[in-house]
């Protein structure tokens, strides 16, 4: 295994797209090195990105924000103006494991390792958020619900790199919250996950929704049957239970080590629901405590 | 900072029962103690084992040429390197490397010593080994059933008369009890009958099992190892490589953690082994998927509890039948299980049967308490119910009928004075007690007991020529013992707490010492160190009447110093431990106490819980909010290390309700052989947990003390399931109570309402 | 496989040392610089055992590449207590008994001295959520987050002394 741990974007592509044999980027480090632990074969090449220090940046754009692939998880929190604009965000990448994986963990890197049951995708999917892959053909940018298409694949080609993610500017009178099911209080993978962004009108009345759903399925989804039951009600109570009917009904989740599949469907609902009246509460300028 | 910060008190102690900070303190704050893995040595190799992916599998063939042929490779070991010994080592042998049959997944089947880890792990991938794979048996009630496949074609379950013709799954079967259970329930106005489950659980301690050998051509051997007992490793190792016992010097390491899971051998007679074989030192490390594969969980369990009891809350029989699975070899709890499943009650008509049984599992270890949390939990959760069913408070009901002094036990003694009583009614004039609870959460109680062991004990303690004093123990300190043999020790002589040094000897300093286990070590180990400190004194009087010249009968110890018994015995100023070691040499030379003894009469202790829980409706997820333990200790020596006790017990349990639990696929493989999956509880899923310290007097030590380690495990089980029987109006009869479970009966209850 | 040369300052101190490139920080740690402070409870992050502070971040050193500690400032639970004076953490877990067996220790230390760092007024829940990712199977933590508390109370009554 050969390590590199270049200072520039361009000498990172340089170097993936120079390698013949398997290749791997390393960011927090906290998914690659568990997989090197468990016996999987190394790869010929690890490029190390925490040296680029565009990449280690957020930074503000055109009313969003722009999170570097190598910034950790801990650094979301401490940046204000995030943890004020994209609360949800902010908290989904909070609940990645424990302080000591903050510290090192990326959202990136909790995106392009594609586990279903990744706490910061539905997060990044209901806000939205844009991912920036640059390779030997160029820059594109992509939904983050179309890089993660199956446990452990991306739609990522060979010698491509995840940059940046790009959270748009939040519209007026709007709120993301994510909540996940665990059994413990920490330091669990999500049984379940549940991001929901909304906007409000003058009104009160929802007119944009965008829901997603984590560990239900083979990836991180977006429910738009979801979605529509929030957009054009006031979240009433009828309008979360047709949401958490269409969450529970959305997917096919499996019965594993982690969950039932019976348990899957019916907290998904439930956390649906509660993450809807969590991102309704912070459009209307509510705080809200967390743990 | 002074290290001793006893005062004088009230109590007739000036130094047991104070709260000194722990000497082995310091190391451990800043990470100069050394624990199993810490350990280095000159020219040293490091050691992998190779392990069964199946469940059952005949060994056909085992080809390590291609390994051993790889550079840096020194030793390659199978089966074959041991002695095949058929005596009553034969379990831990098979148990140590596979012979002619892998029984569980994990099981060790070969090891190697190589220059690098990196080596090591190649050398490993190059091993053929042939498999036959077999069928294959996990579940407790599965392996009873004539149809199971067999693990061993020699075991014709004992206890049963006639012996029966064909072998099975059942090591053995006990029975305990007295009266006559069917009159007992005839005379009951109410009768609850329940099945209960319980799933394997991992001690859990955060230190992997590790160990440094070298063994010379000489034949002589050292071995560096965390362990709760050294003297057990060398004796079953010598035994295990064929050496005498004189030739193998066992030295236990800092413990990070034992709970019974490290009082047996796994790697240490591998790596001795493998350091034969190299002719260097071999370390050798378990991973923490090794330990959850491959060291002992705890039985998993089915148990049928039976109670009847009268309105007036007097209970009148108890019947339990308990099946324990306890790995792939003979060795279940149950029989402790069964001994403990009633012992706080007093009753007139019980009876009690277990059966020992064996699976495609790991061989289990003893965990705390060994098997009477399980068996707690069914008989309380049925106590549980009979207190709802008479409309009587569930302290109440267990005050009517708890275990007293004069109370036969079921499992045959006759208890002297025990603490059960106390501990109920500390437990119901806690504030716990009263405290408001909101909606959807509830309150449990539940009791729980254990024996506690004496056993063999070996302690020598001496007098330095500075007056300070060394003492050697051969008990592991496992949660802060040295702290206690200390307080005892500078009880006795009447010389300040940090004066005294207590070591963990190696073994061939002392004398055998039974294994750090039983909660006996503040026990046995602290009653030998009184008597060796006695004994000491008795030389130190002795020295002093031979100064004044007088009969050493006319000299008496008080306060740390020889004085004339009394006017006649003549008028000399006292002379002081510190003067008369500093005259040692001239009086007769060195000046040690020691004792050497198997303890008994180590008198058992009991407990109460309170616990509140919430639960989530929607979820099924549980939630404590209040924990309050009372238990007996007899006399706390060190009460802040006995509270230790009493929460680390707690949590533990709490754990073991809630999510812990041993998951196999259908290949019978363990699916969470890591924290992640094996979910032990951490800081953020608990609270403070309250203890309240009862001390009745165990007559059988000079200063009262009881055993306090393990039986905090034993009521958390069932305190846990009545808590969430109370907050949800469903009753639990299965552990772990994890939210997909406790979800599932949520909403069986919900459609059997909406039903109605 | 080729051994890199890596150069970091460890507790203050400039530390050079060699390792092949899958090597873990913990391995190198205890294996090569004979800092076995900082424990190997799981080798996954799991267990918190192997906590370090790099660059100002606590991090598990399992999940650390030891060419990662190139140019970089680590702080182990060796460098914890100052010229022979423990730290007020160090001191209070001796106090409380927030110790038996001791093999956490170290890694809650080190945690729990990355959050005072922080805020040094936390609360009980706050302290219990940020030691989440460090296990200890003795204690059940109540001695553990008494003596964080009580460490910041007196923190911060030093600092407004001072």
């Amino acid at each position: 295994m050969r390590y590199e741990a270049p200072a520039s974007i361009d000498k990172a592509v340089a170097l993936l797209a120079a390698e013949n044999g398997m290749s791997r980027i390393l960011a927090g480090g906290t998914d690659l090195l568990v997989q090197f632990r468990s016996g999987s074969p190394a790869p010929d090449l690890v490029v190390d990105i925490k040296r680029i220090s565009r990449m280690r940046r957020i930074v503000a754009e055109n009313g969003g924000f722009r999170i570097g692939a190598a910034v950790p998880c801990a650094a979301l929190g401490e940046h204000k103006k995030l943890v004020k604009a994209w609360p949800g965000i902010v908290e989904a990448a909070r609940l990645i494991g424990s302080t000591q994986i903050q510290g090192r963990a990326t959202i990136a890197g909790n995106l392009c390792n594609a586990s279903p049951a990744a706490d910061s995708v539905p997060a990044l999917i209901a806000a939205g958020a844009i991912a920036t892959i640059l390779g030997p053909n160029g820059n594109r940018e992509v939904p983050v619900e179309e890089v993660p298409i199956a446990p452990g694949k991306t739609s990522l080609q060979k010698g491509e790199l995840l940059v940046s993610l790009f959270l748009p500017a939040r519209p007026p009178h709007s709120g993301d919250a994510y909540l996940r099911f665990i059994p413990r209080s920490e330091m669990d993978i999500a049984v379940v996950g549940a991001g929901v962004c909304l906007t409000l009108d003058e009104e009160g009345v929802c007119t944009a929704a965008r829901v997603s759903l984590g560990a239900v399925a083979a990836r991180p989804l977006l429910v738009e049957e979801a979605a529509r039951a929030l957009i054009g009600t006031r979240l009433e109570e009828q309008a979360l239970k047709a949401l958490a009917a269409a969450a529970s009904a959305a997917w096919r989740p499996i019965d594993d080590k982690r969950g039932t599949k019976e348990f899957r469907i019916r907290v998904a609902g439930v956390l649906a629901r509660r993450a809807a009246e969590r991102a309704l509460a912070r459009a209307k300028g509510n705080k809200i405590r967390g743990h | 900072m002074p290290l001793d910060q006893t005062a004088k008190s009230g109590t007739p102690f000036s130094k047991v029962g104070t709260r000194p900070l722990r000497p082995d303190g310091l190391d451990k704050v800043t990470g100069r103690a050394r624990f199993g893995a810490d350990m280095t040595a000159p020219g040293m190799l490091i050691g992998r084992v190779l392990r069964s992916p199946h469940a059952h599998a005949r060994i056909r063939s085992i080809d390590s040429s291609a390994a051993e042929a790889l550079p840096g490779v020194k030793a390659v070991i199978t089966a074959a390197d041991f002695l095949d010994r058929q005596d009553e080592h034969r379990d831990i042998l098979v148990n140590v490397m596979a012979r002619e049959k892998a029984l569980y997944d994990g099981h060790a089947v070969a090891a190697v010593a190589a220059t690098s880890a990196a080596i090591a792990r190649e050398a490993l991938s190059l091993i053929k080994v042939d498999y036959e794979v077999l069928p294959h048996v996990i579940d407790v009630e599965a392996a009873m059933r004539p149809d199971a496949p067999i693990l061993h074609d020699n075991m014709f379950t004992s206890g049963v008369e006639p012996r029966p013709s064909k072998p099975s799954n059942v090591a053995a079967r006990y029975q305990f009890g007295h009266g006559d259970v069917q009159a007992g329930f005839a005379a009951a106005d109410v009768v609850i009958e329940r099945s209960f489950r319980t799933e394997a659980t991992h001690q859990g301690y955060i230190e992997p099992h590790a160990c440094l050998a070298s063994v010379g051509s000489d034949g002589q051997g050292e071995l560096w190892c965390c362990t709760q007992g050294h003297f057990m490793v060398r004796d079953i190792s010598a035994a295990l490589l064929g050496m005498d016992i004189s030739k193998l010097r066992v030295t236990a390491s800092e413990i990070g953690g034992g709970f019974g899971g490290k009082t047996t051998v796994f790697i240490e007679p591998v790596a001795l082994a493998l350091s034969r074989k190299a002719g260097r030192p071999v370390k050798l490390v378990m991973s923490r998927a090794e330990v959850f594969r491959a060291t002992g969980p705890t039985s998993s369990t089915s148990v049928r509890v039976k109670m009847g009891v009268k309105r007036d809350g007097r209970i009148t029989a108890a019947e339990a039948e308990l099946k324990y699975q306890g790995g792939a070899f003979a060795g279940s709890p149950v029989e402790l299980g069964a001994m403990s499943a009633f012992a706080c009650y007093d009753l007139e008509n019980v009876s009690v049967i277990g059966y020992d049984v064996v699976t495609n599992r790991p061989k289990q270890a003893a965990y705390r308490a060994p098997g009477a949390p399980m068996s707690a939990f069914a008989v309380e959760s049925v106590v549980n119910e009979l207190a709802e069913r008479i409309g009587m408070d569930q302290i109440d009901l267990r005050l009517k009928n708890a275990a007293k002094e004069g109370t036969r036990a079921a499992y045959g003694p006759t208890f002297g004075p025990i603490g059960l009583i106390e501990t109920l009614k500390a437990a119901k004039a806690h504030p716990h007690y009263a405290a408001p609870l909101g909606p959807n959460q509830g309150r449990g109680v539940a009791c729980g007991f254990w024996f506690n062991f004496g056993g063999q004990t070996c302690v020598s303690l001496n007098i330095n020529i500075d007056g300070t004093v060394a003492l050697a123990v051969g008990t592991p300190d496992i949660g802060g013992s040295r702290a206690s043999m200390c307080l005892m020790a500078a009880e006795e002589l009447g010389v300040s707490y940090d004066r005294v040094r207590t070591v963990v000897a190696d073994t061939s300093s002392l004398g055998y010492n039974d294994v750090t286990d039983g909660s006996r070590v503040t026990f046995a180990s602290g009653m030998a160190t009184i008597k060796a400190a006695r004994e000491a004194v008795k030389k130190l009087c002795a020295r002093a009447a031979a100064i004044w010249g007088i009969p050493e009968d006319a000299v008496v110890w008080e306060e740390g110093q020889a004085r004339p018994a009394g006017p006649n015995a003549g008028a000399f100023p006292p002379l002081s431990l510190r003067e008369i070691a500093a005259m040692a040499p001239k009086t007769g030379g060195p000046i040690a106490g020691h004792c050497e003894f198997n303890a008994e009469n180590a008198g058992p202790s009991f407990a109460t819980h309170l616990v509140d829980v919430e639960v989530d409706p929607e979820t099924g997820r549980a939630t404590v909010l209040r924990y309050t333990v009372a238990q007996d200790a007899g006399k706390a020596v060190h009460p802040a290390y006995v509270e230790g006790q009493l929460q680390g017990g707690a949590a533990q349990g709490i754990g073991w309700a809630l999510n812990e639990e041993y998951i196999y696929g259908p290949d019978g493989r363990l699916q969470n052989p890591g924290f992640l999956d094996y979910r032990i509880p951490v800081a953020s899923d608990l609270p403070m947990i309250d203890t309240v310290i009862v001390e009745v007097p165990n007559p059988g030590h000079p200063y009262g003390v009881r055993g306090v380690g393990e039986t905090s495990i034993v009521p958390p089980l069932a305190a846990m399931a009545n808590a969430l029987s109370a907050a949800t109006a469903v009753r639990f009869t299965e552990l772990p109570m994890s939210p997909p479970r406790v979800l599932h009966a949520l909403e069986a209850r919900r459609m059997a309402q909406a039903a109605d | 496989m080729a051994a890199r040369h890596v150069r970091s300052i460890i507790n203050g101190d400039a530390v050079e040392f060699v390792c092949e490139p899958e090597e873990s920080l913990l391995d190198v740690l205890r294996d090569r610089l004979a800092l076995t402070g900082a424990k190997e409870g799981c080798g996954t992050g799991d267990c918190g055992a192997c906590s370090i502070i790099l660059d100002d971040r606590l991090v598990c050193s399992c999940l650390v590449l030891g060419v990662e500690a190139e140019g970089r400032r680590l702080e182990t639970i060796e460098g914890m207590a100052q010229h022979g004076e423990l730290h007020p953490l160090q001191r209070k877990f001796l106090e409380h008994a927030a110790l038996q067996c001791g093999i956490c220790t170290p890694g809650f230390l080190v945690a729990a001295k990355a959050l005072l760092e922080r805020n040094l007024n936390p609360t009980e829940t706050e302290v219990r959520y940020w030691l989440a990712g460090n296990l200890c199977r003795c204690t059940g933590y109540d001695k553990i987050v008494r003596a964080v508390l009580d460490a910041a109370s007196e923190m911060r009554e030093g600092r407004h002394a001072a």
